[in-house]
């Protein structure tokens, strides 16, 4: 890491260096590509949630005029799933749909128009099973089972660990809280619609350009998928119109295009409509959880107790990873001694859920952020001094073996309290209105990569040459966030040029290193830290080539605003092109190579994978909200966010990721709903999205955002490139709990389910005036068969990190016939 | 169902100043004819009914929503998209503002906004916050939270007016 104190690229407001495309239109989105003798896919998808295939007559389809082809599931014979341990999904469904959506036929044409009206000729003969729609139906369903894999009947993972004795920590506490709460799934909702290219180049290799975040991933799956050997495949992330964690499964449509272009031998197109990218979903899973907390006298923690239960949809997806995430982070923003959590996630008749914003964590915050609130007010304590008092200490373990470097929740507790006038306002604003505060922490980047190895996950390569240019390579993908931006800048600022002279070129798979992709808040670490060492490796090279002409040593040679110069004797100098064609001259075509991989996290036992990362970021948060205790209409005038970034590298972008963080967490916790209902029984009694469309999924326009007063801490971590953490995704986490707590303090009832609608408001007032508990929110939590749990000992009462015991598991029931 | 296509019709449009003879289906909306018959692929769809305001292009000054537009309603009508923006190679003070300020994140619902931004402010060259929260109330940005969107177009305007003087 560079020694600099001052900086001449980071840290200032900067254009962005892919601005400029972005205004004018040129940013080529995947609909955008055009390809001579290109034709168009189109999806037939399932009308029912639950069914056996009887049969599928394709004759009239592939007559239709301008129809080119039309596939089915025997085209496609391998199954995949963007984990390995869930190879659970087909391109096209062979003998079963499992949800209302799930893709059974192609067709691919000369025009989308003609593609539409072949799929009408599709004759799909069906035989209906039961429908499971909900956690409890799958809990309470032996058969038939929507997936042949996992724990037993539909329960797909059961995942429970303990770190010390939590029974005793909550014998021993003043006080134990127990609350359930719900969190209902919501969609990411980009404005692009997934859409995908394939075709075949000269040499008959496959390319496919996808929105996708992640196209290493989808690289490796696809030519898994096809059969093909890797090496001939080549997968181009064209900048995504948003990604929010929806771009980052390999999709059944990517693999039906690039068959579709290897047997027709010309360019396939599909974008999904709309309604489509509704079934595509892999969105916010639906969480019921349980939450028993014990706390002394003065509100500290002596043991918490988490038990999550998750409504998966009919398929894997990223889920083994997400039921893991509604327990592991719990730990990292206060002092917690003893933690247990158990956690199970359940097939359903739905669209497959998975990551989104967030993923698997901003559930359980909720939770554990609202049942922080309840313990203040009833331990008389003020919610934000209580936080400030349990806030973990840098450089510590947790109690379930993650190491948290720097910390700083404290100062933005402490600066959202000032920003915001919390003391004056918190229980003494008029009755209708009231403020809430809640904090929140996310990864910077998952500790392990989604299949095991031992590889970098991210890599970057410069290449340099006498004009003076400087290209980077790298595998990351720009979906919005900046991360090209991000690329460039630390690029330049180690070079001493300007941002604008870097030409990026991301997201390929065919040009440049791997990096793992736009996920889990990874790219600015992970990248960040390997084109510093790319970076300094060929400065390295370009110091010595221009000591030898300034008669200095390589140390006394400095980088900045374009030119080379003697440190000691800054009139000795040349320009940045002068020093490449001296370092070219000397060792000949330049170039350098950066990686990165995550330091090893002290955790030893099974699942010890899932939560380390190399630094954490934290965000505080206070909502004011505004009840109309006639309407329940809630209004959100204000919010005041401070987040720790370690650094902001280009500070216009990162305030950007915290304010968009709000703007969808609030549609979260006031509006966004992913919900489905029971057609009647004469209709087929089938599980049907209610809202697969824009004008029925609200989320927030401009006139509903409320003003947002944004502060960036930069408390530098020594693990994480110049110090930056990640924003996108941590700021998100502290909105919805510090609505519902806002709520409260407005008009003193307790909504403990997301959305907080006006009727759930209304509800919880109506009990209120009789003298009924004021709350709205689940009244029981399921009966969940959870195992017995790992148990290993917290580092303070003498673990090492492994188990200290070996739990026996009921052996999964393997394949029951479809 | 006819099996038959139906035959193109053919018309001149005038885009960005320019008049083009296109050819296309009837049912084709001036979104599809933009894209997919003009090449202009500046202009965005996400949603095909009207509510996402991505395909936001301007029609005599004033901005409509181009996936509700026939195409061939559209004959001598003076169509604006994002590509009309810049002079040459210089951007509109509006473009420039947006890519300075943060107002273009993953840039998809950029040109929609920027076309209604340039309507509003061609007839209020000094908008209110609350005129601009109006203005764009029907172009959906899913990932600004608007706030870096209303203070692009407010430099913008102020470039424009500085320019005017």
């Amino acid at each position: 890491m560079s020694a600099k104190k001052r900086f001449d690229v980071l840290g200032k407001p900067r254009r962005r260096v892919d601005g400029r495309a972005k205004v004018t239109g040129l940013t080529r989105f995947a609909d955008d590509i055009v390809l001579p003798r290109m034709v168009h896919c189109k999806l037939l998808r399932s009308p029912l949630p639950h069914a056996a295939i009887v049969s599928i007559d394709t004759a009239k389809a592939q007559a239709h005029p301008g129809v080119r082809l039309v596939l089915t599931g025997r085209d496609f014979p391998v199954t995949f799933g963007i984990l390995p341990v869930t190879q659970d999904e087909y391109p096209l469904a062979p003998e079963r749909v499992r949800y209302v959506g799930d893709p059974v036929a192609a067709v691919i044409a000369k025009d989308e128009q003609t593609a539409f009206e072949a799929l009408d000729l599709i004759e799909v003969k069906y035989k209906q099973l039961k429908t499971i729609s909900d956690p409890e139906e799958a809990l309470a369903t032996e058969e038939p089972r929507i997936q042949s894999y996992g724990e037993r009947g539909n329960i797909h993972r059961l995942q429970a660990y303990e770190f010390g004795d939590v029974g005793e920590a909550l014998a021993k506490a003043d006080h134990v809280f127990d609350d359930v709460f719900f969190y209902q799934g919501n969609t990411h909702l980009p404005i692009e619609q997934h859409a995908s290219v394939a075709a075949v180049d000269g040499e008959g290799k496959l390319t496919l350009w996808s929105s996708t975040q992640v196209p290493h991933y989808v690289h490796r799956a696809l030519a898994n998928a096809l059969q093909l050997p890797p090496a001939h495949v080549r997968v181009i992330a064209c900048p995504n119109g948003g990604g929010f964690g929806g771009k980052c499964d390999l999709h059944n449509h990517e693999i039906v295009v690039s068959k579709a272009a290897l047997l027709l031998g010309r360019p396939v197109k599909i974008c999904l409509t709309r309604e489509e990218v509704f079934y595509m979903h892999r969105g916010r899973h639906p969480v019921t959880m349980r939450m028993r907390t014990g706390v002394t006298r003065d509100g500290k923690i002596t043991g918490m107790h988490t038990q999550t239960l998750l409504d998966g949809g009919a398929y894997g997806s990223y889920g083994t990873a997400s039921t893991f995430y509604t327990g592991v982070l719990q730990t990292v923003t206060y002092e917690i001694p003893r933690y247990k959590f158990d956690a199970a996630r359940v097939f359903t008749n739905k669209p497959p859920c998975g990551p989104k914003r967030g993923h698997g964590t901003p559930q359980p915050r909720f939770g554990q952020e609202v049942q922080l609130d309840k313990i203040a007010e009833k331990l008389r304590l003020d919610p934000a001094e209580l936080r400030l008092s349990i806030v973990v200490k840098p450089n510590t373990l947790t109690a379930n073996w993650l190491k948290i470097g720097s910390i700083g929740l404290a100062e933005c507790i402490r600066k959202v309290v000032a920003s915001s006038d919390w003391k004056n306002k918190h229980r003494k604003l008029p009755e209708g209105r009231g403020v809430g505060i809640a904090c929140g922490a996310y990864l910077c980047g998952a500790g392990l990569p989604i299949y095991w190895n031992k590889m970098p996950q991210s890599g970057v390569q410069l290449l340099l040459d006498r004009s003076g240019q400087v290209t980077v390579f790298c595998g990351a993908t720009e979906i919005g966030q900046g991360s090209d931006d991000v690329l460039a800048a630390i690029v330049a600022e180690v070079l001493g040029i300007d941002a604008f002279d870097v030409r990026v070129v991301t997201g390929d798979t065919g040009i440049t290193p791997v990096d793992l992709g736009s996920y889990s808040s990874r790219v600015t670490v992970m990248m960040g830290n390997a084109a510093i060492q790319a970076a300094e490796r060929v400065r390295d090279l370009i110091a010595r080539a221009a000591a030898d002409h300034m008669e200095t040593l390589p140390e006394n040679v400095g980088f900045a605003h374009g030119r080379v110069f003697r440190a000691d004797d800054p009139g000795k100098l040349m320009s940045f092109r002068e020093a490449i064609v001296l370092a070219e001259e000397k060792f000949g075509t330049l170039g350098s190579v950066g990686s990165y991989s995550p330091p090893r996290s002290p955790g030893r036992y099974k699942g010890a994978g899932v939560g380390p990362s190399p630094a954490y970021s934290y965000t505080a948060c206070v909502v004011e909200a505004e009840v109309d205790k006639a309407t329940g209409w809630i209004g959100v005038p204000r919010v005041w966010i401070a987040h720790d970034i370690g650094r902001a590298i280009n500070p216009v972008l990162a305030r950007g990721q915290v304010e968009g963080s709000v703007y969808m967490a609030l549609g979260e916790a006031l509006m966004e709903e992913q919900v489905f209902r029971r057609l009647p029984p004469k209709l087929s009694n089938a599980l049907v999205h209610k809202i697969p469309s824009l004008l029925e999924y609200k989320s927030l326009t401009s006139l509903d955002m409320p003003e947002v007063f944004t502060e960036l801490v930069e408390d530098p971590d020594p693990n994480c490139p110049f110090g930056a953490k990640e924003a996108g995704q941590g700021p998100l986490l502290p909105v919805m709990p510090a609505v519902a707590n806002a709520i409260y303090d407005a008009v003193g009832v307790r909504i403990d389910e997301l959305p907080i609608t006006p009727d759930k408001v209304l509800a919880a007032l109506e009990k209120k005036a009789k003298g009924e508990n004021p709350r709205v929110g689940p009244e029981y939590f399921p009966d969940v068969p959870y195992p017995e749990p790992i148990q290993v000992l917290p580092p303070w009462e003498g673990g090492d990190g492994n188990a200290i015991n070996a739990p026996r598991r009921p052996v999964p029931k393997e394949k029951v016939a479809s | 169902m006819s099996t038959q296509a139906p035959k193109n019709i053919h018309l001149t449009l005038r885009v960005n100043g320019e008049s083009q003879e296109v050819s296309f289906a009837p049912y084709k909306t001036l979104l599809e004819v933009l894209r997919e018959d003009m090449n202009l692929t500046g202009t965005k769809h996400g949603c095909e009914l009207g509510e996402c305001g991505a395909c936001a292009v301007l029609a005599d000054g004033v901005p409509v929503l181009s996936c509700l537009v026939l195409a061939l309603e559209s004959e001598g009508r003076e169509i604006e998209t994002v590509e009309g923006l810049a002079h040459g190679s210089n951007l509109h003070p509006l473009q420039a503002a947006f890519a300075d300020l943060g107002g273009a994140q993953c840039g998809y619902c950029t040109p929609g906004i920027l076309m209604t931004a340039k309507a509003l402010v061609e007839k209020d060259p000094n908008p209110s916050r609350e005129k601009i929260k109006e203005a764009i109330s029907g172009n959906l940005c899913r990932c600004t939270g608007y706030q870096q969107i209303y203070e692009s177009i407010e430099e913008g305007a102020r470039r424009m007016r500085e320019e005017r003087r």
